[in-house]
């Protein structure tokens, strides 16, 4: 007979939701109770069968197409309206100007409070996060994801000798859910840096790495862009920045992941 | 002030900061209507909805933004077309402790395929299978899925329990059904 409250937290502590006390409640709850154990067993058997699976279902090509030109026509329906219920002279050309402005002026509050954090080289830091996502959005075209293509971090570490001017560290997550799937050479902020390529369930993460050259306060922090999160921190003198289509909790989960 | 500019502006951002998504909403709206057409449908109809909501959303994470428009919209859906797949919903007949006890060497990874797997999460009634499939294949995290299905965590965590458990119970069952056909 299994414990009924411990049978629904044992799905908190098979998804790391479980507060650290929780967690080792349970943990201390399995070790005397096999019907648990069992349960959890079954329930990370079920999740294995659900990560090696293809029931992530993706969008047809052809919806791309069919939305971008729906929008499109809802766009231009949007656009014309207002000008032909509204006279525009019912605006005053100061008053236009100065709408102008505040669109300016909040446009550039706002990239100024987006791409602040990130550490820019030699470069803008926001250039420096456009770099990174257009890179990322490069490599997920066919062909542009690996140089070397492994599971194995003892291959994909020492691809790298002789390529760069620093040793990038590489670990393969596997065991973790984010197994190690290869690596490249990529050139952002004026500089030839390490991608490392990692898979989360359909999800591909790209792990950008380059010395870092003045140092930063914050230890981790999140950014998003075009609809990719980043997440960046800095290690050992060097920059590490993850980003993908993953959420940011998941996202900074893989990070302290890596840093273990 | 909307003018012809600024409409450019907005679709062209709204492409860039939504459309990376579009698998994420898919994959949603499929297990949710369980027909690629009518996915399709509801998928385009949530997309046009949020780009009417586009100058509303705050930032923040697009995927979790637009995949509580599509599940509003696949929810509206399945009220007008489907009505007797949300009436499962309320169905708590089966009560999980009743089942009888797994086998555990029945189910190993390896002779679990994909197709059973796929047939028991059909099955599953729609309050269920959406928190499996949020959690299980699009990774969201308990916050986010309270978040979007407008539920305290502790609910997540006991549908996610109930999920799960029915589809081992099915599972289960597909490979004794399987088994005895074998013989």
């Amino acid at each position: 007979m299994v414990c009924d409250d411990n049978s629904r937290l044992l799905h908190g502590y098979l998804d790391g939701e479980l507060d650290l006390i929780r967690s080792l409640e349970i943990e201390e709850h399995l070790k005397t109770c096999p019907d648990c154990a069992q349960q959890l067993w079954g329930q990370q058997t079920l999740r294995k069968a659900f990560r090696s699976s293809n029931l992530y279902e993706r969008a047809p090509s052809a919806l791309a197409v069919r939305i971008r030109a729906s929008i499109s026509q809802e766009n231009a329906r949007e656009a014309v309206a207002p000008l032909q219920s509204k006279p525009i002279s019912m605006l005053s050309p100061r008053r236009k100007v100065w709408n102008w402005l505040a669109v300016a002026a909040a446009i550039f509050l706002a990239a100024l409070l987006t791409w602040r954090a990130l550490p820019g080289g030699r470069g803008d830091s926001d250039l420096v996060a456009r770099e990174i996502v257009a890179s990322h959005i490069r490599s997920l075209q066919p062909g542009h994801l690996f140089d070397v293509q492994s599971t194995d971090q003892h291959t994909v570490k020492p691809w790298f000798n002789g390529k760069l001017d620093f040793s990038p560290p590489v670990r393969d997550l596997t065991e973790e859910g984010f197994p190690l799937i290869g690596g490249r050479l990529d050139y952002i902020d004026h500089r030839a840096v390490a991608a490392l390529v990692y898979q989360r369930r359909q999800h591909l993460i790209n792990v950008f790495i380059w010395p870092a050259e003045k140092q930063t306060d914050d230890n981790l922090h999140s950014e998003s862009s075009q609809g990719y999160n980043m997440v960046v921190w800095e290690r050992d003198g060097m920059y590490l920045c993850a980003v993908s289509d993953l959420s940011t909790g998941e996202l900074q989960q893989f990070a302290q992941l890596i840093e273990k | 002030m909307p003018n012809v500019m600024q409409a450019v502006g907005n679709a062209g951002r709204f492409e860039e900061v939504v459309l990376p998504h579009l698998d994420a909403a898919y994959n949603l709206a499929r297990w949710l209507v369980r027909n690629t057409h009518d996915a399709e449908d509801v998928v385009q109809e949530a997309c046009l909805r949020a780009f009417r909501f586009f100058g509303g959303f705050q930032g923040g994470d697009p995927r979790a933004w637009l995949l509580k428009i599509v599940r509003n919209t696949s929810y509206s859906f399945l009220e007008k077309n489907r009505p007797v797949a949300l009436a499962e919903e309320f169905d708590e007949q089966v009560h999980v402790r009743d089942v009888p006890a797994f086998d555990a060497e029945a189910i190993m990874v390896r002779d679990v395929e994909s197709r059973m797997l796929r047939e028991s999460l059909e099955e599953l009634p729609v309050n269920f299978r959406e928190v499996v499939v949020l959690r299980e294949l699009e990774g969201l995290s308990y916050k986010e899925i309270a978040e979007m299905i407008g539920v305290p965590i502790g609910t997540v965590m006991s549908s996610l329990a109930r999920g799960r458990d029915r589809l081992r119970e099915s599972l289960l069952r597909a490979r004794a059904k399987e088994g005895t056909r074998g013989l």
